[in-house]
């Protein structure tokens, strides 16, 4: 299988691709490698690798002795695409790098642009923005913990996560018209506000929820082949970890607490009361607990916002930066030259550097925007927890069967679209 | 960062030449290329300092005369829970800089992305590989004169 995909490159690529599967205590361990070595190409067309995941694995056996992660096949320039498109222009986009979980990703674009122009949100904004980017937290676990548990072959909870995350959908439905590229915050705050009628909605969601995560969990936290399958799988020292720069579950999961909405809390996480779960074992087991222990704490913070939400406007008062209202555009000359001005020029925000950075359900998830002064950012980088976390993945592999690898891939959750930007 | 914590940095740097700024909040330090690995080493390794994670490597082409690139590290530290920036200034001529994959075993594929986009050579990088992009590519398309709709004809399309 390897020598039809390798051949067709030039000899130098073939030569440094073989080089990076080659490893050092390979050769050690066996002495005659090449009877039994197999090099197996993994994806990128592979149900199991949640997108176009591409991975060069090298095999004694069914034994995994290495393996080579290859990225790239849904690169779509992002970064490029930043630097000929103004502020505004570029939320859109930001619905397409982790499109399990748009919403979050608005929320963490539009946060980073804020606190670069230094433009301070109004509190009911701030709920606002609090509330969607829990339910795409859930929205993202819910599917996170199906597809891993599918993955093992439990097909049930799988059809029972999509249901929850389902709703969820329904009320991205309401709150913007979109149920799946959102698209929903603006700088300064967010296109609409939200309405009675939505927050009966959210309120009756999450009432629900925590029977029905209760009712998936019973089916497998007790299953023998689930705890088999999981528990030890894809195991990474603690040291480790922090030494490759995972974020998000896996490092909670490897008993470190490290979450930025307590080590440096943005919006309102300081106001909320909620707790951080941490395992200590590190392991693909431990990694679906803290997915699920996260999901109910979220469920508690949207509860607390919906309680806490203050009334008032959801933009900020700052015509040469937020975007006006539409019916204004339409009937009120200054309203309509702004417009015109922050659509066609961009919001030209002061010469400089800043970095903001949210904890996605994958991690932290950053952008560090450098700005010329004008309408468009020179230089964008997209800090994505997905591509990080891939890089766990070799680590993680050495020594487990074939049929191991769909389970620590499930348990890292990556999403292609972030991490190939 | 707290105010002692910037004071103990100072303290601890003071026998290097590096510049102390502040990106929107946030510290950082501009390093000389030639100090670099020192003066990262013991950013690590220190107790007071303690910077152990390393989360991101962001290539910059600034499209100047001197200093053209720059490669700006993200640190975090897992004890004191909170953040620096480093930053590299390599000049066009010489487009390399030394890898910091010995003390941080994450730049491994910062460094990849940031060579693959931007073009900077890592100096003792395992494996520097494109992250992105084909290995055949000839060019580094975040640079400021790659035009954006791409070049004709630099990404080999399959035979008919």
């Amino acid at each position: 299988m390897s020598n039809t995909i390798i051949d067709r490159q030039p000899e130098i690529i073939k030569s440094k691709i073989l080089r990076a599967l080659e490893s050092n205590d390979l050769s050690v361990q066996f002495s005659d490698s090449l009877d039994n070595e197999m090099i197996l190409n993994m994806g990128p067309q592979h149900p199991a690798t949640h997108g176009v995941l591409r991975l060069l694995l090298s095999l004694d056996g069914e034994t995994v002795m290495k393996c080579v992660p290859e990225l790239g096949y849904l690169h779509r320039g992002y970064e490029k695409l930043a630097e000929a498109s103004t502020f505004h222009e570029f939320i859109p986009h930001t619905d397409r790098l982790d499109y399990l979980q748009p919403m979050a990703n608005n929320v963490a674009y539009t946060l980073a642009v804020e606190k670069l122009i230094k433009l301070e949100i109004p509190d009911r904004a701030k709920y606002i923005r609090t509330i969607i980017a829990e339910l795409a937290r859930i929205q993202s676990h819910l599917l996170a913990i199906g597809a891993l548990l599918m993955d093992v072959g439990a097909v049930t909870p799988f059809l029972w996560a999509i249901r929850e995350r389902e709703k969820i959908l329904d009320l991205w439905d309401l709150i913007c018209g979109a149920r799946f590229t959102n698209t929903y915050t603006r700088i300064g705050g967010t296109a609409q506000d939200i309405s009675e009628e939505i927050i009966d909605g959210i309120k009756k969601f999450i009432k629900e929820f925590y029977g029905n995560l209760k009712e998936c969990r019973d089916l497998v936290e007790r299953n023998k082949i689930f705890i088999i399958r999981t528990e030890g799988i894809g195991y990474l020292e603690p040291k480790a970890v922090i030494d490759i720069g995972l974020t998000g579950p896996l490092v909670r999961a490897a008993g470190i607490e490290q979450d930025l909405r307590k080590d440096d809390p943005y919006l309102i996480y300081d106001r909320l009361n909620f707790d951080i779960p941490v395992y200590d074992d590190s392991d693909a087991l431990a990694r679906y607990y803290v997915r699920v222990e996260e999901m109910i704490q979220s469920a508690r913070i949207v509860e607390q916002c919906i309680e806490q939400i203050p009334a008032g406007p959801h933009n900020a008062l700052n015509s040469k930066k937020v975007l006006p209202a539409k019916q204004k555009v339409y009937t009120k000359m200054e309203e309509l030259i702004n417009d015109f001005m922050i659509i066609n020029f961009g919001i030209n925000p002061p010469k400089g550097e800043s970095y903001g950075a949210i904890e996605s359900s994958k991690g932290e998830l950053g952008f560090y925007i450098i700005s010329d002064g004008s309408g468009y950012p020179f230089r964008m980088k997209i800090r994505s927890p997905s591509f990080s976390n891939l890089q766990g993945l070799p680590e993680m592999m050495k020594g487990c069967f074939i049929s191991d690898t769909v389970v620590i891939i499930g348990s890292v959750d990556p999403v292609m679209g972030e991490a190939d930007k | 960062m707290t105010e002692e914590r910037i004071l103990v940095l100072k303290s601890k740097l003071s026998s290097f030449k590096i510049e102390l700024i502040d990106v929107n909040g946030t510290p950082g330090v501009i390093i000389p290329k030639e100090n670099l690995l020192e003066v990262c080493k013991i950013l690590k390794n220190d107790n007071e300092l303690s910077f152990d994670q390393l989360v991101d490597a962001i290539g910059v082409d600034r499209f100047t005369k001197k200093d053209r690139f720059e490669v700006i590290y993200n640190l975090r530290s897992v004890r004191y829970k909170d953040r620096l920036f480093i930053k590299v200034k390599v000049d066009a001529n010489e487009p390399n800089s030394p890898s910091l994959v010995p003390i941080w075993g994450s730049a491994n594929w910062y460094e990849r992305e940031a060579y693959d986009m931007v073009g900077v050579e890592f100096t003792d990088h395992p494996d520097l590989r494109r992250m992105y992009m084909p290995e055949d590519f000839e060019y580094h398309p975040l640079r400021k004169d790659f035009p954006l709709m791409g070049i004709p004809g630099s990404l080999p399309l399959p035979n008919k």
